[in-house]
């Protein structure tokens, strides 16, 4: 059989029109590390006995730090690869938010290992899942062809209803997987729609012709159409308002690393995809995006904001910070086309340190959480006293997303801030306003489980020392000292500087 | 490289980042460790005083209108902020206030941490906080002062919040909030400064030469002038933004409220010296009479609330209302008088109101209360401690030949000729006002005195055993009373110091600004 299809294949090429496309192997060298990984995780769960099953974290661990090392040379090489007809691009955009997702997805599997380990779960099936998850979007960072983005879009997402549901036995946990898949697949539809509208306007799935097309500046309805369904598509993975709806029951019944993963790598995916498809597909339509973004930035802010001023539970308040986070994240986008490059800059930066603390807190979360074995906040109730290294570091973190300097969020917030001033229009201001306003309302809240747990006792009285495992000490080591480093170097911005579009790909 | 050449590039950098350095010791230190703790953050401050003693030493007090120990270098390039550095005549007395009060405030809680105890937390706080007030002093960059501006919020929030009072919790989220919404339009007002001149830079001394150069409008001025307004008038803070200065106060622990009063305040009037008036002196004239307007008004409301009070030390909260206004209203004029005034209000305010917080603190401790209608007699209980708080009131009140009397006395005076450009009916009815407002001060300040120092004590503390002046409270207390006197009997010591920077911005006012 191999033999045919090996004839099929030569027989194919010298057929005319047919071109082998070149492969780049060092361009694609982290994806097929981590393909590798998981092909490797899913076969080593087979064959590995019961108590050896600790080995599985440690290789995706390894594996996904072993894909950092073929990012890092391409970075060092510098050269802009354009691949299979310009739909897939190694640039330094790509290179960064590849980084990001590395280590962001590593922290996950330190959170996770004790959490899988300990429960009643799959824990081959798990990994692989996450590391397939993790290829999806190491794909969305190259791509820049409609198709290429949809199948980095379902290969992220696909596993991630999977895992949100993981916690089988648990009547949160179904409803956190089965909403997550209908609102996804709902999502999924809008778009396509969108795309095919697209396509059908501009004759072509490149981003770059695209942009080309819709340069034109005409806003015929169809236009508006499609752009609106593909930016709302999107919406749902960055979990803007008004497509925010699935995001707190889901964070609630997910498994805790699930979670943070959901909330920080899924949510920079979907920032990826819109990225490429405003910055790039969508040049010319600035007039349609913006107006579209301000008013998605401001619900999101706003509405984030003040629900999550109401929440008793920690991981639904994250949530809901977090909704309000992707509004300041998509700020920027609100005045695209208006201020070059920055735009970019400010929303990779953004990412960047949003990763490193919201991380930070889901990975104090869980580690008290194995103690109290809850997540309300009135359980962190006198966590200074008993477990004081890790109060400060949640107060850290927290601190951090209410944008508090010397801690990084501030530098997030105020590149978002800069971008949106820098516009310089009336509408920029306004925003700005708003972005100003809602720093304060957001303070309220992270304050309060600051408050929480420095100043109120213990709800029970009982002062037994958390015990942090190994991993999730790691876990916040890496996030802490990137979430300091991020606020007092210029670590952050220039990767955001860093992270452009390679020219022949920008129309 | 000679040791001058290595005080002038490293001396700035050193004291403000020791604090921080020592707080990161100590977080190392288990928190059974007391007495290591408290002797570590000491040693820490004093060394800190020390390299601040040695730059001082070297400034150059016959040029103390040029900025000095300069280092500018760049820091995020990407957002073009600069870690520049340096200090002139404004700085100079401010830095040594701080200097002075942080070991003093060590020294003070050395035996006695308030509830619930825990001094490796309560210092590490102090010891960021002293990073976060020095590095505001000395920050020239817009975006670096801003990042120490908010670097006392977090240490703040949690002195009060843990250490504080009944109504800690209230009090601290309030402090925050007020503070934060202040500063988050601040950072906006940088960032459109930052584009408006066009020049690329957030270094002030650049901004101040780049803003005459660029057309920016009236209005964007005005704006821009206004978002700085709420963030350096909340901080003061000014009518009406000042609610959440006496429950902050009143709950703060004593150290907390003597830092808040003495140093914390003076980073909102130095930010509008510093930042806000040379930056954009024209919307600085426009804003002139609404500033002193609500500076008057900050006067006689203070003045009346504390008339109103019941409680010894939400009474001196509200006195710093009312001080503040007479720092506000002689930054107001726009003059080189009114702002000599001003900085001097801030130092003797700082001594003042700082001393009058210990006292109430130790009161606090003796009586276990601050009710005023309990105590009485504590000249007959105490009566070191009685002659102390006698003395502290006097200076606040403004006496003459006491450090408060050069603080208020020419912030009334020169409101009778304010710059070119302001209306003199406006600022010679402030004048009044203000000068109305000192016949309060001396009102419900001798009041207080009279009902908690003169008489016998009440029927519950006839018999309590009261002690008088401790040693740590003595070696505490004596910088700070001799000051007072010193300064009252020779302002010059601190005139000397500003009048060449005042003289400067009050010329480049008179100069843009009309």
């Amino acid at each position: 059989m191999l033999a045919s299809l090996t004839s099929v294949a030569s027989a194919l090429a010298q057929a005319d029109g047919f071109e082998r496309p070149a492969v780049d192997w060092h361009a694609l060298a982290p994806e097929l590390v981590v393909t590798g990984v998981l092909c490797l995780v899913l076969v080593a769960d087979l064959f590995l006995p019961e108590d050896r099953k600790a080995l599985l974290p440690s290789l995706a661990g390894l594996g996904l730090l072993g894909a950092l090392v073929p990012v890092l040379t391409l970075a060092v090489d510098g050269a802009d690869r354009l691949m299979f007809g310009g739909a897939y691009a190694v640039d330094d955009f790509a290179l960064v938010l590849k980084a990001l997702f590395l280590v962001a997805g590593y922290v996950v599997v330190l959170q996770s290992t004790n959490y899988i380990a300990e429960g009643d779960y799959a824990e081959g099936e798990y990994y692989f899942l996450l590391l397939s998850s993790i290829l999806g979007m190491l794909v969305m960072a190259s791509a820049r062809d409609l198709i290429t983005i949809f199948v980095a879009l379902e290969m992220l997402s696909i596993p991630a209803y999977l895992l949100a549901g993981w916690r089988k036995r648990d009547r949160k946990g179904n409803e956190a997987g089965v909403k997550y898949y209908l609102m996804g697949v709902f999502a999924s539809g809008v778009l396509l729609y969108g795309m095919s509208l697209v396509y059908g306007v501009a004759g072509s799935t490149k981003l770059v012709d695209i942009g080309e097309a819709l340069a034109t500046g005409d806003s015929i309805p169809m236009i508006t159409l499609a752009v609106v369904f593909c930016i709302a598509g999107f919406g749902f993975k960055v979990s803007a308002v008004p497509f925010h709806t699935w995001a707190p029951d889901t964070y609630e019944g997910a498994p805790t690393p699930i979670t943070a993963f959901l909330s920080v790598s899924s949510k920079a995916a979907g920032f990826v995809a819109l990225l490429e498809l405003i910055v790039i597909g969508f040049a010319g339509q600035t007039e349609v995006v913006r107006p579209l973004i301000w008013v998605l930035a401001v619900l999101s802010m706003t509405i984030g904001n003040v629900v999550a001023l109401r929440q008793t539970n920690l991981v639904r308040m994250l949530a809901y910070s977090g909704i309000s986070q992707a509004g300041f994240i998509l700020a920027p986008l609100a005045v695209v086309g208006q201020i070059g490059s920055t735009t970019l800059t400010s929303v990779v930066t953004y990412l960047l340190i949003y990763a490193a603390m919201n991380l930070g807190a889901f990975t104090v979360v869980m580690a008290v959480a194995r103690r109290t074995g809850s997540a309300e906040i009135t359980s962190f109730g006198g966590l200074f006293n008993y477990a004081p290294a890790l109060a400060v570091l949640m107060s850290v973190f927290l601190f951090s997303l209410a944008g508090i300097p010397p801690l990084g969020g501030w530098l997030a917030k105020f590149v978002a801030f800069r971008a949106v001033v820098d516009a310089g229009t009336g509408w920029a201001y306004g925003l700005a306003v708003v972005m100003a306003i809602n720093s304060v309302i957001a303070l309220a809240y992270y304050a309060n489980v600051a408050k929480e747990m420095w100043m109120n006792p213990a709800p029970d009285g009982d002062h037994t020392p958390v015990r942090v495992p190994v991993s999730l000490a790691a876990a916040l080591a890496i996030t802490a000292a990137l979430t300091f480093g991020f606020g007092v170097t210029n670590w952050a911005t220039e990767l955001g500087d860093a992270a452009t579009f390679v020219a022949s790909a920008v129309p | 490289m000679d040791n001058n050449q290595f005080l002038s590039d490293w001396g700035l950098t050193i004291m403000v980042f020791l604090p921080l350095a020592g707080a990161l010791v100590m977080l190392l230190i288990p928190r059974t460790e007391e007495h290591l703790h408290r002797t570590l953050a000491l040693v820490i401050t004093l060394a800190t005083a020390g390299v601040g003693a040695a730059v001082l030493a070297d400034f150059d007090y016959g040029a103390s209108e040029t900025l000095q120990f300069v280092v500018n270098k760049p820091w995020i390039d990407v957002i073009n902020a600069r870690y520049a550095i340096g200090i002139d005549g404004l700085s100079v007395p401010l830095i040594g206030l701080t200097l002075l009060i942080m070991p003093l405030c060590i020294i003070y809680s050395w035996n006695h941490f308030p509830e619930p105890r825990n001094p490796k937390a309560f210092l590490i706080l102090l010891l960021v906080l002293h990073t976060g007030m020095l590095g505001t002093f000395v920050a020239q960059d817009l975006i670096l002062f801003f990042v120490f501006f908010e670097v006392v919020l977090l240490p703040m929030y949690f002195l009060i919040g843990v250490w504080g009072g009944e109504q800690r919790q209230y009090a601290s989220i309030k402090f925050f909030l007020f503070t934060l919404f202040g500063s988050a339009l601040m950072i906006v007002s940088f960032l459109a400064l930052f584009f408006v001149t066009g020049g690329e830079t957030f270094v002030i001394p650049d901004l101040i030469r780049l803003v005459p150069e660029s057309d920016i409008s009236r209005t964007t001025m005005l704006l821009i002038f206004g978002g700085m307004f709420l963030g350096f008038g909340i901080k003061v803070p000014m009518f009406p933004f000042h609610t959440w200065l006496p429950d902050a106060h009143t709950q703060a622990p004593t150290v907390g409220s003597v830092i808040l009063a003495a140093i914390l305040l003076k980073l909102g009037t130095y930010g509008f010296i510093r930042v806000a008036i040379p930056i954009l002196p024209e919307a600085a004239v426009s804003w002139a009479p609404w500033i002193g307007g609500l500076a008057v008004i900050g006067i006689i409301y203070g003045a009346l609330a504390c008339l109103a009070q019941t409680d010894m030390k939400r009474l001196i909260a509200f006195s710093s209302v009312s001080h503040m206004g007479f720092t506000m209203l002689g930054i107001a004029t726009l003059t080189d008088f009114g702002l000599n005034a001003a900085v001097m209000g801030m130092v003797a305010h700082g001594l003042i109101t700082g001393m009058l917080f210990f006292l109430a603190g130790s009161v606090k401790e003796r009586y276990h209360t601050l009710d005023i209608k309990r105590l009485g007699g504590i000249l007959l209980k105490a009566p070191r401690m009685g002659w102390i708080l006698g003395f502290t009131a006097m200076a606040s009140l403004g006496l003459p030949g006491l450090a408060g009397f050069w603080g208020e006395f020419p912030a009334i005076l020169s409101s009778y000729q304010p710059a070119p450009g302001l209306s003199e009916v406006t600022f010679r009815v402030y004048m009044v006002v203000a000068a109305v407002g000192t016949v309060f001060a001396a009102g419900y300040l001798l009041w207080l005195y009279q009902r908690t120092a003169f008489g016998t004590p009440t029927d519950e503390f006839v018999d309590a055993d009261i002690p008088d002046v401790t040693f740590p409270e003595w070696i505490a207390w004596v910088p700070m009373l001799v000051l007072i006197l010193v300064i009252g009997i020779y302002p010059n010591l601190v005139f000397h110091v500003t009048d060449g920077q005042m003289t400067a911005v009050a010329d480049w006012v008179a100069a843009m600004g009309s």
